[in-house]
């Protein structure tokens, strides 16, 4: 089993940077950003040919990993593509977390350092193999230099380089020093499919090893000699100040060290242990003084954005008439779909460990964004982001939450004001209470059908807040939130006639932020659940109403069928139960689910059995597409059943897991996940099962009941009535 | 001062009555493998063997622990059900993030011991404690079989 290192960042030798200075990409790389831990001549003797391997003279292998792995599986992805052109078994190698460097790492598809949307396997697919391939063919010359031979005579297996007609061979190791005064070649061809040793292969995770015996060191888990241990409070009302405290009273805590104010936005208290600083914090009744948005509640929020919903918005994809189709048609249909905010509640709630010196810092955090990360110290401090070393451990899941980093600011807010290091960690309530929640939306649906019950035209408006304009506002343009559209403007039917706008509509007294599946996990709830409402409208089945709309799209149409056959449709069902089915285009990937539910007579919803059939082009690691569907597809269902934040007097009800629940496992359905295998590009995964979570479900309910829920969570509507 | 027997060792602590074994575990001794969740006996994070049994070391004070032997995920592995389920876990390719799983085979380890064959309801009652919001249920279920029958 190979060795994962997740400690101190990577110190390529400035020598050896500057030597090799093309990245596989093409971008110019910078010499070494961190300061005194060049190693002199032993670094000049190791082999970096790019940002993602390293080789050194004692044969460790290291590959970097840009991503963060977050339980995605990412770690072990990543590093069969770096494997499989490397020539290196994945026992042979050791994953080192990247460092913050937007020129080496950030993602070609998100233009950022950033592990999200979906994005990892497609934003490396090319990289990490070209890095492997590259780092392989100087591996090769040099070798074939030293035996004084062609180097077409010679091939790589497993670490080493073979000269084929005499058999002798070299270790990587053997032959790094002298690769490492290579120039770095360009445009290295590429294995064929044919040839994958790795790819498409069930290897298993590098990673579980160390988090099945407890030795997985997470942001949390992260010590320093001398550190004290914290926890946060922040006005409960988005925007309210500190009114007072008691702070003899929390300082009368045994082992609480130091009581700390951050500006009059946030409260710490600091002790030997997260006991005292949890008691010292409750000792300290902190009071609050509202601000401005002590009136928010859930209904105003929602009534603002009814009122907002009702002006046309940004067109994001205009085809025909669709209004005019919709006026002409032989039925229309119109319904508003609601979806509410959502917290992240990752198992492990947010923290982070600094030390804050004069001349640095050290930061230990799980992050999706580490050169993010690493600002936020920065202009908390006032250091040079260059003397803030940020350590990327693993991630207790993320789901969207760790590509903010609000949480590691006010963690530097704090430490700055002591000496000794300190980790933060936020109690699941301040976690669940402080979060940048989904976006609530309010969606506008309407659609016509002719006489033989085609659909003519389709309009969606979309009314949401625009996470986008905040984390990303060079791709918020002219008004249009891409993502806020995602899964409504690209859809895999054919419309004669189709209307998608959107109208930003930012609530007050909560952040919003992205969430597992973004846009298409709002989109298509909408989209499907209204196709469906269609097909009833039409007299026909769902299956078949959505087969007639993908007639030119043949991936779509292909595991749509498959998730039938798979699934039984059509076959005879128990009383109160029923099939639902979805289809989504997410991500480059095509899934189809048929959910079956049951349906009690109080009320209760129950998933019995998912299943999907996906074709998300070619495959990496088959287990771990599996995975994530059933994952995603679990934190979906249970977030479709029973999530929501609200808010009553500006601040948020729910706290912790038992008023804002999961899915349990005697709650968990059957997962089925049939896999439609080919040579198209990669798509990404690890959101999709969620996506498909609330739309077969709620199309399953309707199947079971006939009643249409168009508001999540589906939660005890049915058992109100 | 508490003396606790924690994986087969005696360890003395000097920390108050009330604080939960937890803290004690992870900021007294270090041990970092029994992760803290929710603190109020909602996921299942920390759960740890408290004489064989499954117990929630958020809420459990070190001061009502007296000399029953506590095992944490670091030494689950040293039983024989142990090993089978951390095997098991592996084989299954059960964990995503990883941080319910020290409580989910926790849970689990203890289930085997005092059910060596468990149905799924058996499944379900002891497990239900434990959530997993990467969603693993599915294949920690298979685990659990298939620990079973190893
Ligand atoms: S941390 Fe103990 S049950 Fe959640
Ligand atoms: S594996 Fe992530 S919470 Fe269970």
């Amino acid at each position: 089993m190979g060795h994962i290192e997740l400690s101190p960042t990577v110190a390529f030798s400035r020598r050896t940077v500057l030597k090799t200075s093309l990245v596989a990409g093409g971008g110019l790389m910078l010499g070494l950003r961190l300061p005194g831990l060049a190693r002199g001549a032993e670094a000049a003797a190791v082999f970096v040919p790019n940002a993602f391997v390293k080789i050194e003279p004692s044969g460790t292998i290291t590959l970097i990993m840009p991503n963060a792995e977050v339980g995605q599986g990412i770690f072990t992805s990543a590093a069969m593509l770096l494997a499989e052109e490397l020539e290196v078994g994945l026992d042979q190698v050791q994953l080192q977390a990247a460092p913050p460097d937007l020129l080496r790492y950030t993602d070609p598809s998100l233009g950022d350092q950033a592990t999200g949307g979906s994005a990892s396997i497609r934003g490396d697919w090319m990289r990490l193999r070209q890095a492997g391939a590259t780092a392989r063919v100087m591996l090769i010359t040099a070798a074939a230099k030293q035996w004084k031979v062609d180097p077409a005579s010679c091939h790589a297996e497993h670490g080493a380089v073979l000269h084929t007609p005499t058999g002798r061979s070299l270790p990587y190791g053997a032959v790094a020093a002298a690769a490492a005064t290579l120039p770095v070649p360009t445009d290295v061809p590429l294995k064929a499919p044919a040839d994958f040793k790795l790819i498409g292969t069930n290897a298993k995770r590098l990673d579980t090893p160390s988090k099945v015996n407890g030795t997985a060191i997470y942001g949390i888990d992260a010590k320093l000699p001398g550190m004290k241990i914290g926890t946060v409070a922040i006005s409960p009302v988005n925007g309210g100040k500190l009114a007072s405290m008691n702070e003899a009273a929390a300082r009368a805590i045994p082992g609480v060290r130091d009581v700390l104010k951050l500006d009059d936005i946030a409260v710490a208290v600091i002790g030997d242990h997260m006991w005292a600083a949890k008691q010292g914090l409750e000792r300290l009744a902190v009071v609050w003084e509202g601000g401005p948005n002590r009136a928010v509640t859930t209904g105003s929020i929602i009534a603002a954005m009814d009122k907002a919903s009702q002006s046309s918005g940004v067109v994001a994809k205009k085809e025909g008439d669709a209004e005019g189709a919709i006026k002409a048609a032989a039925t229309s249909l119109s319904a508003i779909y609601e979806l509410p905010f959502l917290s992240h509640a990752p198992m492990e709630p947010v923290n982070c460990l600094l030390h804050v010196r004069a001349d640095g810092a050290e930061v230990w955090v799980g992050t999706q964004v580490p050169v993010r990360a690493q600002n936020a110290v920065a202009k908390m401090t006032g250091l040079k982001p260059e003397t803030i070393v940020i350590n990327n451990l693993y991630c207790g899941a993320a789901f969207g939450r760790r590509l903010d980093i609000d949480s590691i600011e006010i963690a530097a807010g704090f430490a700055k004001q002591v000496a000794y290091p300190v980790k933060l960690i936020w109690t699941r309530e301040e976690d669940t209470q402080h979060d940048y929640y989904r976006p609530y939306y309010y969606d506008r649906v309407a659609a016509g059908l002719d006489s033989s019950g085609k659909l003519m035209g389709w309009t969606h408006r979309v009314t949401g807040s625009s996470v986008m304009a905040r984390w990303a506002p060079s791709a918020f343009k002219n008004g249009l939130d891409p993502d806020a559209v995602e899964g409504a403007a690209d859809t895999p039917y054919e419309v004669p006639a189709t209307l998608v706008d959107y109208v930003r509509a930012e609530p007050e007294g909560l952040n919003t932020g992205w969430w597992r599946g973004v846009g298409p996990t709002h989109n298509v709830f909408v989209v499907e659940s209204f196709v469906d409402e269609l097909a009833a409208a039409a007299k026909q089945d769902p299956v078949a109403f959505r087969r007639a709309m993908l007639q030119k799209n043949p991936r779509a149409l292909a595991v749509l069928s498959l998730a039938a056959e798979k699934a039984g449709w059509g076959t005879a069902l128990p009383s109160g139960h029923g099939r639902g089915v979805e289809v989504q285009f997410a991500f480059g990937t095509y899934i189809a689910t048929v959910m079956e539910v049951e349906v009690t007579r109080q009320g209760e919803i129950l998933p019995r059995r998912a299943v999907v059939a996906v074709d998300c082009g070619t495959v990496v690691n088959p287990d771990t597409v599996r995975a994530q569907i059933e994952g995603g597809m679990i934190l979906g269902l249970g977030t479709a059943l029973y999530n929501e934040i609200t808010l009553a007097n500006g601040r948020v009800e729910q706290s912790n897991f038992h008023d804002y629940r999961t899915l349990r496992m005697n709650e968990a359905p059957k997962i089925e996940v049939y896999p439609i295998r080919n040579n198209e590009k990669p798509g990404g995964i690890g959101e999709t099962g969620t996506v498909a979570a609330a739309p077969s479900l709620g199309n399953a309910i309707f199947a079971a009941t006939g009643r249409r829920l168009r508001r999540l969570p589906f939660g005890n509507q049915l058992q109100a009535s | 001062m508490f003396s606790l027997s924690i994986n087969g060792q005696t360890q003395q602590v000097d920390v108050p009555a009330d604080m939960p074994l937890l803290w004690v575990l992870r900021d007294v001794l270090g041990m970092t493998g029994t992760k803290f969740g929710c603190g109020i006996a909602q996921c299942g994070a920390c759960t740890v063997h408290l004489g064989g049994a499954a117990v929630r070391s958020c809420l459990l004070p070190v001061s009502g622990i007296g000399d029953q032997p506590i095992v944490t995920i670091e030494a689950v592995g040293d039983s024989p059900t142990g090993a089978k389920v951390q095997h098991a876990w592996l084989d299954k390719e059960v964990v995503q993030c990883g941080y319910c799983q020290s409580g989910q085979i926790m849970s689990a380890t203890a289930l085997l011991n005092q059910t060596p064959k468990p149905t799924d309801a058996d499944i379900d009652s002891a497990m239900s404690g434990n959530i997993c919001r990467c969603g693993t249920y599915v294949r920690i279920r298979e685990a659990i079989h298939a620990a079973a029958s190893a």
